[in-house]
């Protein structure tokens, strides 16, 4: 009874905690003030939706959330990646 | 047999892999042995220099420190963000450390670590020189923070790459 | 939201989860404070790092021990996940990290050192059209 208690109030911190996270990357991405910090915002805001989705498949004991996880985290290292070209070169392909 | 796999490792790596993100069953096991073995061709065409690893034992003892210093770190800079940076006496700062290591392979190694770490940022490297611009974010003693580099990470790096 | 899947767990189990939930999540929402908060963007390129190193480590710790109880998949399943953000956190932040660099020497940035600028005297209204796009106003 109680370490259920105990495990549910965990999660449900884990969960309102990552998404206080988002919110704080997000207001990052949003303010900028330049281009960097921006990505840097991104770049964080994919992994906080990643663990969100990790906490969330362990909360309900599904295995679907982990593929899901790993395509947020493969989408969000290439756009990381490409954006961080973008800004030496100005420009993806040379 | 170097022809037809060319990085074993990589290959063994990439099955073991495909076995733990499916089931374990003999077509995944064909399928995924297959995938090694294409995925070991392509990466052989793009002709990566071979490491050249001399002994693994400063590897692993090097894995140790890792995981203990980032841990330390992440409670450090935890503290750090919490206390809004000692109250205004934090000092972040631009390093530059002379680095010895010129094999890529140990350099790739080092610049993980050191950006794995919270508080310290691998900003460049320049090949010729061997000058490595870092940024720390609490600087107490830069000298601390070469010699921490040098005798810490270096020195095993130098040991296991040669 | 009812508590029945999360009863089935042995308090043994049930704790130590709980507690790498709470401490990565934590760490995690620390890091996005630091990046809210902290004024430089050099200061800035170290809070990711707390969300990938430490907390994640924690909250996957936690979701094994949950998962392994449970035993609907093999537990390693998150080792994935955790090596494939051990790699490809460093390799974007030191991109990110090299880029800004790379223009704020071009730009001769207040927020670096003199020494560290690529034209040495670098007034800025006299500076060459950089090779560069003009960088944005705030």
């Amino acid at each position: 009874m109680t370490t259920g208690l105990i495990l549910w109030l965990a999660l449900t911190w884990a969960q309102i905690a990552l998404a206080l996270a988002a919110c704080f990357s997000c207001l990052r991405l949003f303010k900028g003030p330049r281009a960097q910090d921006r990505v840097i915002g991104l770049d964080t805001l994919y992994f906080c939706a990643m663990l969100m989705l990790v906490v969330t498949g362990a909360r309900l004991g599904t295995p679907f959330f982990y593929e899901a996880s790993m395509v947020v985290g493969v989408v969000g290292f290439v756009a990381t990646v490409t954006a961080a070209k973008f800004l030496i070169r100005g420009e993806v392909i040379e | 047999m170097i022809r037809l796999i060319p990085h074993p490792l990589l290959s063994l790596a990439l099955v073991f892999m495909w076995l733990l993100l499916t089931s374990f069953s003999l077509g995944h096991l064909v399928l995924g042995a297959m995938l090694g073995l294409v995925i070991g061709w392509i990466f052989r065409l793009l002709e990566p220099e071979r490491p050249k690893l001399r002994r693994i034992w400063p590897l692993v003892k090097l894995s140790g420190i890792v995981a203990l210093d980032i841990l330390r770190s992440n409670i450090a800079v935890a503290r750090l963000i919490l206390t809004r940076g000692r109250h205004g006496k934090r000092r972040s700062e631009f390093l530059e450390v002379p680095l010895e290591l010129k094999d890529p392979h140990a350099l790739a190694l080092l610049a993980m670590i050191v950006t794995a770490t919270p508080g310290t940022a691998w900003l460049s490297h320049d090949m010729d020189s061997g000058i490595l611009i870092l940024h720390v974010f609490d600087l107490v003693e830069e000298d601390d923070w070469r010699t921490l580099i040098h005798n810490r990470y270096e020195t095993l790096l130098m040991e296991a790459f040669g | 939201m009812s508590t029945t899947y999360l009863e089935t767990f042995p308090w043994w189990i049930a704790l130590p989860a709980a507690f790498f939930m709470v401490v990565g999540s934590t760490l995690a929402l620390l890091g996005t404070i630091g990046l809210w908060q902290l004024k430089s963007f050099y200061d800035r390129l170290h809070a990711p790092t707390l969300v990938s190193s430490w907390g994640a480590a924690a909250i996957l710790i936690g979701s094994v021990l949950l998962f392994s109880w449970g035993g609907s998949r093999l537990v390693i399943h998150e080792l994935v996940i955790g090596v494939f953000l051990l790699v490809t956190t460093p390799i974007t932040l030191m991109m990110v990290g090299r880029a800004a660099l790379y223009r704020d020497r071009v730009a001769g940035s207040r927020e670096l050192p003199e020494h560290l600028h690529l034209h040495e005297p670098a007034p800025p209204e006299a500076a060459p059209a950089a090779a560069l796009p003009e960088r944005k106003a705030d």
